[in-house]
């Protein structure tokens, strides 16, 4: 089965759709969102109503840190992301609202674990970006599979019999092999708020029956979702990071 | 009747081979029709951990490569063990030849050459075999190379499971790249040094660097040169040796640019540029060599990777056509090398010239005026190259004698692993309107990148 992995989609419906379209193209039978569909963006009502139909149809979706910021309010957050965080619980309607509150922190399928950040503690929404939280991480589930997200940077982490770690930077559109005698932790990149350097758009492509896991990117319209942060007047650093991917 | 027993659907047949890290056994499956072969790792007690991240390394690389010059992986498993399943190779490794050491001279050469027109193909696909030696190489009876393996191999884009568990180098001893010695895997001229190992060792019956059983053996190589062959074989070509000795160079980038370049050289003995090497009968002075044993400046360094692999040394031919180049056209095509040159400084040039033979009546290789149509060519060649003050081994040039330029070219590079042919347009005449145009039957047809030059 191909799945695909959409993580940190932060309000960016111009990414989003590229990476749907992408993704039914590569004849996807089931769609993953890691969490955050909201804040940074301009779009969030826009996105949730897209994902709507989606998770109707049989689609997952976790909960991130910046869907419970717009749902409770920021705590920790950058100034940038805060402004941004109280934007968007103004422009939540009830069913927004009541998507976002219905979603997990979590979710167990097969030998996979979904979640938003580290797998140990999820709720705490702690950053993996390096071997020893993606340890901590690895410690926290017993699946032989763990997607997450939150930074925004693509990792892939592999677990051998001796116990030891290694991080690997996937290449992009690669298939990687997720070799079933290993544990691996895979870090997909951002769709909506690239971070490594790379402005296009980033999603994972899962072939379970391959056992490999491709980390796509995608160009897409960056200046229109641009030019829309900073019409709704949010911090214009949210708008020019984007062509960054930084 | 009994079941035979099978794993992932292939039905096991008898056991092939039993070696230290993998047993080999014959399989069939009813979707693939033809002889399989299966894999499957020692598991047993006290296995070797290199031996499992191995057989992971290549449960991840075999089912990635393509080409005639490896088994076609036909899937992989690991319900309820592990395993490879791939075509059954009909051919025989090099290792028997070792009983009857040294072979002659043409057919270390011809070998050597098969050996890197494999691993050419591997290099292009992002990977660096680093354990080339007799028993992984295959011939068929064609003598087509199949490289076999590839558990301590390198891939351009996966996962390094072999670096990141071992902090020693795994390989094979005598054929060991220094670099890989010092634990730098990625860097395709390690395979060109193995090479070089085994062109040496099937030219004298010696190992240039013995057998040695701990690091601080193998690290002698990194100073210690080894005899010259032809001390050994006295009819050991120089250019030969020239090869074989460029292969062993301690620096990565001193030896050929790729293992096409190699290839070519193995092809065309007449044109390896002879450097000191090829005349050397004995080694540097124990002077020299204490000099090298404790200059910490005389230490491989990983300043390649493989990345983009060879990308860096194409082979480039340019075509041209003596009979109706024009100075104008002749020095459009110089320009074109020199941008080309511009940007792969490792680049090598071939510069061809077609020469017409009839097919009824035999040619007088000499004109009416008595001089050598062959020989004036290649004169013709050297001085429309001169220009380009390229050193010898980077500038070779070559008369092909045959009844049609296109087809001439374009068997010249394939045969030859071309990346690039440079060649001018034909100006507009009766000539072009009545044969069609060269160029545009080599743009059609090339196995590789063509650009046709036009003087405005």
């Amino acid at each position: 089965m191909r799945i695909a992995l959409l993580a940190d989609i932060h309000a960016n419906l111009e990414a989003l759709d590229a990476c749907l379209a992408h993704a039914a193209a590569q004849r996807v039978e089931r769609l993953v969102f890691l969490g955050d569909l909201v804040g940074y963006g301009a779009d969030p009502v826009a996105v949730l109503d897209r994902i709507r139909p989606l998770l109707d149809a049989g689609a997952l979706a976790l909960r991130g840190n910046h869907d419970e910021a717009a749902l409770f309010g920021p705590t920790g957050f950058s100034t940038d992301a805060a402004t941004a965080a109280r934007w968007t619980a103004a422009q939540l309607d009830a069913p927004a609202r009541a998507l976002l509150e219905a979603l997990p922190l979590t979710i167990n399928e097969d030998d996979r674990l979904y979640t938003h950040a580290d797998a140990s503690n999820p709720a705490d929404f702690r950053y993996v970006t390096d071997e020893r939280s993606a340890r901590r991480s690895l410690g926290g589930t017993a699946a032989r599979l763990t997607f997450c997200g939150h930074t925004h940077d693509p990792m892939l982490f592999g677990l051998g019999a001796a116990d030891r770690l290694a991080l690997h930077r996937p290449p992009a559109d690669v298939p990687m092999p997720l070799l079933p005698s290993r544990r691996w932790l895979a870090v997909i990149g951002a769709v909506g708020q690239p971070r490594d350097g790379n402005p296009a758009a980033c999603y994972g492509l899962l072939d379970t029956t391959a056992a490999t896991c491709a980390w796509m990117r995608l160009p897409y319209d960056i200046a229109k979702a641009a030019a829309k942060i900073r019409a709704a007047g949010l911090p214009p650093r949210l708008a020019d990071r984007l062509f960054e991917g930084l | 009747m009994t079941d035979a027993p099978t794993i992932g659907g292939f039905v096991l047949g008898e056991e092939i081979h039993r070696g230290g890290m993998a047993s080999l056994r014959a399989a069939t499956h009813p979707d693939h029709p033809g002889p399989i072969l299966l894999k499957l790792p020692k598991l047993a007690g006290g296995e070797d951990p290199a031996a499992i991240v191995g057989f992971e390394m290549e449960q991840m690389i075999l089912p990635r490569l393509t080409g005639p010059h490896v088994p076609r992986c036909h899937g992989i498993g690991h319900d309820p063990m592990p395993f490879i399943a791939m075509e059954r190779i009909e051919a025989t490794s090099l290792l028997p030849l070792l009983e009857r050491l040294p072979r002659p001279i043409e057919e270390v050469v011809a070998i050597a050459a098969a050996v890197a027109d494999a691993l050419d193909s591997l290099h292009r696909q992002g990977v660096v075999h680093l354990d080339i030696k007799p028993s992984n190489i295959l011939r068929r009876a064609d003598g087509q190379v199949v490289l076999v393996d590839f558990g301590l191999s390198h891939h351009a884009e996966l996962p390094d499971l072999m670096a990141e568990e071992f902090r020693l180098p795994y390989g094979t001893a005598p054929y060991m790249a220094p670099e890989q010695i010092m634990g730098i895997r990625g860097d395709p001229a390690s395979d060109l040094f193995a090479l070089g190992c085994l062109m040496y060792f099937f030219t004298t019956g010696r190992r240039p660097f013995g057998d040695p059983q701990r690091l601080k053996g193998l690290k002698r190589r990194l100073w210690w040169d080894p005899v010259p062959p032809r001390a050994l074989r006295p009819d050991c070509p120089p250019w030969l040796q020239e090869t074989i000795l460029r292969c062993l160079e301690v620096a990565p980038a001193a030896r050929h640019g790729s293992a096409a370049q190699l290839g070519f050289d193995l092809r065309h003995p007449a044109q390896v540029g002879l450097t000191q090497r090829a005349e050397r009968l004995a080694r540097d002075p124990w002077t020299t060599r204490l000099r090298r044993r404790f200059n910490p400046d005389h230490q491989p360094r990983l300043a390649r990777s493989i990345a983009a692999p060879q990308e860096d040394a194409p082979i480039i031919a340019v075509a041209i056509d003596l009979d109706a180049t024009t100075p104008a056209m002749a020095e459009a095509l110089r320009s074109m090398v020199r941008q080309v040159l511009a940007t792969v400084p490792g680049a090598r040039v071939a510069c061809l010239n077609v020469l017409r033979t009839r097919l009824l009546l035999p040619d007088a290789e000499t004109d009416a005026g008595g001089h050598n149509r062959h020989l004036q060519r290649l004169l013709d060649l050297r001085h429309w190259s001169t220009p380009l003050a390229l050193p010898d081994q980077r500038l070779t040039h070559h008369v092909l004698e045959a009844t049609g330029p296109a087809a001439a070219l374009l068997d010249y590079a394939a045969q030859n692993r071309v990346d690039h042919i440079i060649l001018g347009a034909r100006a507009d005449g009766l000539g072009r309107r009545v044969l069609g145009s060269v160029s545009a039957e080599v743009a059609r047809d090339a196995p590789c990148s063509v650009t046709v030059v036009r003087v405005r």
